[in-house]
C-alpha cells in the first residue's frame, strides 16, 4: 500500500502540472480547455522528436546520468519542448480562441472548439508517430531503489518529484513576486478592473497560455519518462485533470496541486482492488462526487 | 481652466442609447457632482468618459485633446482614473498588491506615491498584507480609491462611492474625497446620496432620462426648490 501511495504521488504530481495549467487558463479566460491533455501529449512527442531525432543528428551524446534513464539529450529537449508547446498554445489562442472571444462566443462554444483542437493534435501525433507505444529509451532496465517499509521507487521517479516541485515553486514565485505574475492574478480576479488599471489583458492571456502549455508539456514528458508515450496519453489524462482542477477549486493553482496529488494517489491505490484499466473511472467517480457534494471544490467559497 | 469636457454625448448599449446630448464641464481642481434619479444615465456617463462605452455621437476632450473613443487602457495613460461602483477591487490580492496594480503602467519608482496613498488611508497601511476580500465595505472602497490614485491622475471618476456603506462610513468617504480634491485632483462624482454630493461639489449637474436637466453651483442646486423636491427627497 505504501508503495502504491508513492506511485500515486508521482502520478499525482504529473497530473498536477496539467491541472495547474488548466486551472490558470480557466481562471483567466473562463472556459474548459478540452485540449489541455493533448498539449501534454504534444510536449511528450516534441521531446521524443528532439531526443531520438534532432539531438541525435547533431551528435549530442546518448548517455545516461548514473541510475537515471536519460542524459544530456533529455536535459536539452525538456525546456525546448516546453517552449515549443507554449508557442503552440499561444498560436492556438490567436488562431481560434481569440477570434471566438472577440465574436462574443460563450464558454460552451470555446470548450467545443477546444475539443476539436484536441482531436487535431491527437491526429497529428498519430499521423507522424503512429499508435504504437513509444519510449524515450527503449529496452532500458530501470531497477528500483528499495526504501524502508518495502517502498520501491525508481530514481527517475524521485527526479520527477523534484522537477515538479521546482516548476511549482518557480510558478509560485512568478505569481507572487513579479509584476507580470501579479497582473495575471489581478486579471483572473477581475478582468474589467485590470483593464481599467491599464493592464494589457490580451498580453496576460498570452502569458497564461504560454505558462499553461509549458507546464502541460513538462507533465507529458515526465509521464513519458515514468511510463511510456502514446498518442492517447494526454486524452486519457483529461478526466484526471478536470477531477483535480474541480477538486482543488477551479482557478486555484494550489488547489490544483493538492487535487492532482489526491487524484493520483486515489488512482494508484485503487489498483489494489480494481483492474488498472479502471483508473480513469476512479478519477471520474471522484469528480462526480465532488460536483454533487461540494461543486466549488475544497478551496472554494460557499 | 476646463480640464475635461463632454459635448453632446449620445451613448449607451447595443441599439439602446441611454445618454442623449449630454454635456458637462470639469474645471481643474474642482469637484463636479452628477445627481439624478435611478436610470438617469449617471454611471453610463462615467463609463463613456472612460472609454468603456463608445459614444455614437459627441466628443470628449481632456485639456483640449480629443479623447473620444479611446479604450480604457489608453485613457488611463492620459491621466484619468476610474473607480467603478461595484467589483472595484482585486479581492484575492492583498491591499498592497491592489495598489501596485493601480500603478501597473508606471515605469518609474512609485514608492513615494504609495506612501502618500497610505498617508491618506492610514488604516490601509496597517493592513497592507491582508487580502482585500476580507475587508469591510468601507475599507474596500478606500482600496478602490487608493488603486485609482496610484497613477497620480488629473481627473478621478467616482461611481457612487457611498453605495452600500453604513451612514457613519459615508461621511468618512466623503471626507476622504475632499482630501483627495485638496491635493489638486479634479473629481467627477456620481451619487445617489445627492444632498451630500452637492454639498461638497463646486458644480453640480442634474441628469434625468439621459439628458441634462439643470446645472449650477453646488450650493445653488441645494437651494433650488425644484431640485430639492424632485431629486433630494423634499
Amino acid at each position: 500500500m505504501a508503495e502504491l501511495i508513492v506511485y500515486g504521488i508521482v502520478l499525482g504530481s504529473i497530473i498536477a502540472l496539467g491541472a495547474i495549467g488548466l486551472s490558470l487558463v480557466y481562471g483567466i479566460i473562463r472556459f474548459a480547455n478540452f485540449a489541455h491533455g493533448d498539449l501534454m501529449s504534444a510536449g511528450a512527442y516534441v521531446a521524443l522528436f528532439m531526443v531520438t531525432g534532432v539531438l541525435s543528428w547533431i551528435g549530442v551524446p546518448d548517455n545516461t546520468f548514473g541510475p537515471i534513464s536519460f542524459g544530456w539529450r533529455m536535459v536539452i529537449a525538456f525546456p525546448i519542448s516546453m517552449a515549443v508547446v507554449a508557442v503552440v498554445a499561444i498560436l492556438l489562442d490567436r488562431i481560434i480562441y481569440q477570434k471566438l472571444r472577440t465574436k462574443g462566443s460563450g464558454p460552451v462554444m470555446l470548450a467545443m472548439s477546444s475539443l476539436g483542437t484536441s482531436f487535431i493534435i491527437r491526429m497529428v501525433i498519430l499521423i507522424i508517430w503512429g499508435s504504437d507505444y513509444r519510449f524515450y529509451r527503449p529496452g532500458l532496465m530501470r531497477p528500483a531503489l528499495e526504501l524502508p517499509w518495502g517502498i520501491k521507487i525508481r530514481p527517475d521517479q524521485i527526479l520527477i518529484l523534484f522537477v515538479v516541485l521546482f516548476l511549482v515553486v518557480l510558478l509560485h514565485l512568478f505569481l507572487k513576486r513579479t509584476k507580470m505574475g501579479k497582473a495575471m492574478r489581478a486579471t483572473a480576479d477581475n478582468m474589467q478592473l485590470a483593464l481599467i488599471s491599464g493592464i494589457d489583458t490580451e498580453r496576460i492571456i498570452l502569458w497564461t497560455w504560454g505558462i499553461g502549455g509549458a507546464l502541460a508539456a513538462a507533465g507529458g514528458i515526465l509521464y513519458g519518462i515514468d511510463v511510456q508515450l502514446h498518442a492517447r496519453m494526454g486524452w486519457n489524462f483529461l478526466i484526471p485533470l478536470f477531477a483535480a482542477t474541480i477538486l482543488g477549486s477551479i482557478g486555484n493553482i494550489y488547489g490544483a496541486l493538492i487535487g492532482g496529488l489526491t487524484i493520483g494517489i486515489a488512482q494508484q491505490v485503487s489498483t489494489a482492488f480494481l483492474l488498472p484499466t479502471y483508473k480513469i473511472a476512479v478519477a471520474f467517480v471522484i469528480m462526480i462526487l465532488i460536483l454533487l457534494i461540494r461543486p466549488q471544490g475544497i478551496f472554494g467559497k460557499e | 481652466m476646463i480640464i475635461l469636457k463632454t459635448e453632446d454625448i449620445t451613448a449607451g448599449y447595443t441599439e439602446v442609447d441611454i445618454l442623449h446630448d449630454v454635456g458637462i464641464r470639469l474645471k481643474s481642481g474642482e469637484i463636479v457632482s452628477i445627481i439624478g434619479p435611478n436610470g438617469a444615465g449617471k454611471s453610463t456617463l462615467l463609463k463613456t468618459i472612460f472609454g468603456i462605452l463608445k459614444p455614437s455621437q459627441g466628443s470628449i476632450t481632456l485639456k483640449g485633446e480629443d479623447i473620444t473613443g479611446l479604450k480604457p487602457d489608453k485613457i488611463v495613460k492620459k491621466g484619468i482614473s476610474y473607480v467603478p461602483q461595484v467589483e472595484n477591487v482585486f479581492p484575492s490580492m492583498t491591499i498592497q498588491e491592489n495598489l501596485e496594480m493601480g500603478a501597473f503602467i508606471r515605469k518609474d519608482d512609485y514608492s513615494k506615491r504609495l506612501d502618500e496613498v497610505y498617508n491618506l488611508f492610514t488604516v490601509l497601511r496597517e493592513r497592507k498584507k491582508q487580502k482585500v476580500g476580507h475587508l469591510s465595505g468601507g475599507q474596500r472602497q478606500m482600496v478602490a480609491m487608493g488603486r485609482a490614485l496610484m497613477l497620480d491622475p488629473q481627473v478621478l471618476l467616482l461611481d457612487e462611492p457611498s453605495a452600500g456603506l453604513a451612514p457613519i462610513l459615508v461621511s468618512d468617504i466623503f471626507e476622504k474625497i475632499l482630501e483627495i480634491n485638496a491635493t489638486g485632483v479634479a473629481i467627477i462624482i456620481v451619487e445617489q446620496n445627492a444632498r451630500e454630493a452637492l454639498k461638497m461639489a463646486h458644480h453640480g449637474y442634474v441628469l434625468a432620462m439621459g439628458r441634462n436637466v439643470l446645472d449650477d453651483k453646488g450650493e445653488a442646486l441645494l437651494a433650488n426648490e425644484e431640485v430639492g423636491r424632485l431629486y433630494l427627497g423634499g
